[in-house]
């Protein structure tokens, strides 16, 4: 009976642990939209205000820290914009913390393990050559700038 | 009566619109890079080769101006994120060249992103020169 019962359970945290891990391999359909003003203008300015929800503090943290080379541009802003943002976007990071030993805090959303498998055979090639880059999620996502993913 | 509307049109016109040609050659961003190049005349014809030029020295994605703001200052162009980037020239974006700080930030970020240095002000004020032409 004892046994049956430890089965049972451990069959339920690994259901548990599966479907969790299902949820998060299948990324958010929506995410809080940006709502600060400056936020909006300055990241805005060249990309797709994307949601601080979609990655950890930390990512944040070292992407405001590498600013004069941002993928590929400079991007850098004067201390007290840097500062503000920097906060905007730390307090609205997704709910998970960093693990050190997780390695790497990751910096390109499109690499993340979700997004790679929610993308993977979605795009044809009309689309892709139509959006020029995986980051341009607008091309597909209409109301991506409101947070809203969930129209594929 | 009539005749003298015409008389006043064609004086106002005589003498605002040199004036207005004038004004759109300058302006207070223009002439305080003018004093920092130390009065140079600068050449909308050397604004017209940086714009286009090719540099080694900066970012690999970014070799030009061009890259992202596409061959003509009158056509709309395209971040590397996909986002449009409205025309460089005046003509095009009148609202352009009017706010000192963005100017100096855009200046410093895409002179060190295409040619890896901030640019002279001989060569912001012939780039400025070059964009109010068009």
């Amino acid at each position: 009976m004892k046994k049956a019962i430890f089965t049972l359970t451990g069959a339920f945290v690994l259901a548990g642990m599966l479907s969790s891990s299902f949820a998060y391999a299948d990324g958010p359909d929506w995410v809080p939209p940006i709502r600060d003003k400056l936020v909006k203008a300055e990241c805005g300015a060249c990309h797709l205000t994307y949601q601080p929800a979609f990655l950890p503090a930390k990512s944040w943290k070292k992407i405001m820290a590498g600013l004069d080379d941002h993928f590929g541009e400079d991007a850098t802003l004067d201390k007290d914009a840097a500062q503000k943002i920097e906060a905007y976007l730390v307090t609205n990071s997704g709910r998970r913390k960093w693990n050190d030993s997780w390695g790497k805090p990751p910096i390109r959303i499109t690499k993340l393990r979700w997004f790679v498998k929610e993308h993977r055979g979605e795009i044809s090639r009309r689309a892709m050559k139509k959006a020029g880059t995986m980051t341009n999620c607008k091309a597909c996502h209409l109301a991506a700038e409101r947070g809203n993913y969930d129209d594929d | 009566m009539k005749k003298q509307n015409i008389i006043f049109a064609a004086l106002f016109a005589s003498l605002v619109m040199p004036l207005s040609m004038a004004m759109a050659a300058s302006s207070p961003i223009l002439d305080e890079i003018k004093k920092q190049a130390g009065g140079v005349e600068f050449s909308a014809e050397r604004g017209k080769t940086l714009f286009s030029q090719k540099f080694t020295g900066g970012k690999p994605d970014t070799p030009s101006c061009t890259s992202c703001h596409g061959k003509s200052p009158q056509n709309t162009g395209k971040t590397r994120a996909g986002k449009a980037i409205a025309p460089m020239a005046v003509s095009k974006s009148p609202e352009r060249y009017t706010d000192a700080k963005k100017v100096a930030k855009w200046f410093r970020r895409n002179c060190r992103t295409v040619l890896g240095r901030e640019c002279t002000p001989t060569e912001k004020g012939d780039f400025l020169t070059y964009m109010m032409s068009q």
